[in-house]
């Protein structure tokens, strides 16, 4: 109690008159820091976006192998339905394990000037989606080779599932940012959970496949319906809204626990980074 | 004196070691340790100071290292919020410009420019207009369309107070950066910063070159031990400073500058003789 009465306190003790930002700073702010994580990640565009599917196709060639080659699992077309799960994959995975190390590695602007720091895991949350988006049309182009379907509910289905998946990833990233500052071996316990979640996660596979006895404990993983919504809606084209509720909840709940975290945290970043 | 622009009354500033609570398996396997270290072991960088900056002042802050110095600039900033006491800063405030702390290494120089800018509070297009003539103050040639981890301390010395001394700062904060820059590019600093005495800008200079604040400040403050020495005129503080330091500077013939009598010496700094190549474009 003493402890976080003490840090809530020191909030108040600095002002800074005159130093307001208007909206259109705020909005070069995040353009910039946007672009910025893009020159660092790739430098050049155009391969830097052959990267971002360079990697998630690669990996879905290594468990089409692995599964249906070799060990014949019977889904139907499952290279599609790898790809649906993996490209939604990349970017939780991504996002979430490279957030330990979002504000460390940019220590030398947060310690020179005071601006508000939570838009850096924003931006770097923005820059993945941005990769996600683009690689859409991969996906399409791979449901169109196994001659499946389009869908109409695509055009309002993508835009829902973009927006809770950004909220969702940026509210975790946020808390895992702000704690790894204090905490620097987070990020290797952020890294061993994030390979568990991946295999928790109808990824290489469907919801299907699971055993009805597990089918229960579904909920408690935040990313579960989020990913297998990307396939039903991918390969389906049909959205289930308590699937999308719980999704919703869990974005709600890790943006409300990020604030809390960052408001209690953030005035100490300068000092421990 | 005019209106103070920064006010420090009563400030404290500590920071834990987080010796303990360096990981979560530490934290996990040492708790009432890890918790107890964290409110005991503090090093204090500074103790219940107070005073206050005038608008368009030239404040000098000298002392030995670690005496709380780059805390106070870091206070003003608003990077660093104190223990106890309070600070008001009323004003647009500069990146602070330190060695080591400032550029994204990966950025090539004009990415940098613009995200100081922007990052101070300015918005892009208003960066953009100036990009020329930081560019060209900086005189870093070609080297500015290069990643900055590939400068020498003196070029991100040049960037650093090219950029913010061209984007309008109401507070500039200089903490020994100067000093690795070559002679010429000094010279061409300290003029810049004579005119923003005219301009009413407020400079607040953390150095260890004792003549600069006797020539550039119009008042100083000597800061040992994390708290506040003496205050006041600034050769009287650098003649006492030198003293206990035991060392003879020979300040004695060190007068202020003023930018008229600065005029007299100007430079001729123009593209013949570029430090980093020429510029091509």
């Amino acid at each position: 109690m003493s402890v976080s009465g003490k840090l809530a306190r020191g909030i108040k003790k600095v002002r800074h008159l005159s130093q307001h930002r208007d909206w259109e700073n705020y909005r070069d702010l995040v353009t910039v820091l946007v672009q910025k994580e893009l020159k660092v990640r790739y430098g050049n565009k155009l391969l830097g976006y052959l990267w971002s599917i360079a990697n998630p196709l690669a990996a879905a060639f290594v468990y089409y192998f692995a599964f249906s080659v070799i060990l014949k699992v019977q889904i139907e077309n499952y290279v599609v339905v790898v790809i649906c799960g993996l490209f939604p994959w990349q970017w939780i995975g991504n996002s979430v394990g490279s957030a330990p190390n979002m504000f460390i590695s940019n220590a030398s602007i947060i310690k020179k000037v005071s601006f508000p720091t939570a838009l850096i895991p924003l931006c770097t949350t923005l820059n993945h989606l941005i990769h996600f988006v683009m690689s859409l049309p991969v996906i399409m182009l791979f449901i169109l080779l196994y001659k499946l379907p389009l869908h109409g509910s695509w055009i309002y289905g993508i835009p829902l599932l973009l927006l809770i998946q950004l909220a969702l990833t940026y509210g975790i990233s946020l808390i895992l940012a702000s704690i790894n500052l204090f905490f620097r071996d987070l990020e290797r316990l952020t890294g061993i959970i994030m390979n568990f979640i991946f295999y928790f996660t109808p990824v290489i596979y469907t919801k299907r496949e699971i055993p009805e006895q597990f089918t229960k404990y579904l909920v408690f993983n935040p990313f579960f319906y989020l990913v297998s919504s990307w396939r039903e809606l991918l390969l389906e084209g049909t959205i289930n809204p308590g699937h999308i509720l719980v999704s919703v909840t869990y974005a709600m709940l890790f943006l409300v626990i990020s604030y809390w975290v960052y408001r209690k945290l953030s005035w100490k970043f300068a000092e421990v980074i | 004196m005019n209106d103070p622009i920064i006010s420090f009354s009563n400030v404290s500033k500590s920071y834990p070691f987080y010796r303990h609570v360096r990981g979560i398996k530490n934290v996990l396997f040492n708790f009432p340790k890890s918790l107890r270290s964290l409110q005991e072991d503090q090093f204090e960088a500074l103790r219940d100071i107070s005073f206050t900056i005038g608008e368009g002042e030239n404040f000098g802050i000298i002392g030995n290292n670690g005496a709380g110095k780059s805390t106070t600039l870091g206070l003003i900033a608003g990077v660093l919020k104190p223990n106890n006491g309070k600070v008001v800063v009323k004003g647009r405030v500069s990146p602070l410009l330190a060695l080591g702390a400032g550029f994204h290494p990966e950025l090539d120089g004009k990415d940098n420019i613009i995200l100081n800018g922007i990052l101070m509070g300015l918005t892009r297009r208003q960066v953009q207009s100036k990009l020329e003539e930081i560019i060209e103050f900086s005189e870093l040639g070609e080297f500015i369309d290069r990643p900055i981890r590939v400068y020498s301390s003196g070029m991100l010395a040049r960037l650093g107070f090219s950029v913010v001394a061209h984007l309008d700062p109401e507070i500039l904060l200089i903490d020994e950066v100067l000093g690795v820059g070559d002679i010429r590019f000094q010279q061409k600093c300290l003029n810049k910063m004579l005119t923003f005495k005219e301009s009413n800008v407020t400079i607040v200079l953390v150095t260890h070159a004792i003549a600069s604040i006797i020539e550039l400040c119009d008042r100083a403050m000597w800061i040992e031990n994390h708290v506040i020495k003496m205050i006041g005129e600034p050769k009287e503080i650098a003649l006492k400073y030198s003293k206990a330091s035991g060392v003879d500077l020979g300040l004695e013939a060190v007068e202020p500058l003023t930018s008229k009598s600065q005029a007299a010496k100007q430079i001729q700094g123009n593209a013949t003789d570029r430090p980093f190549g020429s510029v091509t474009r």
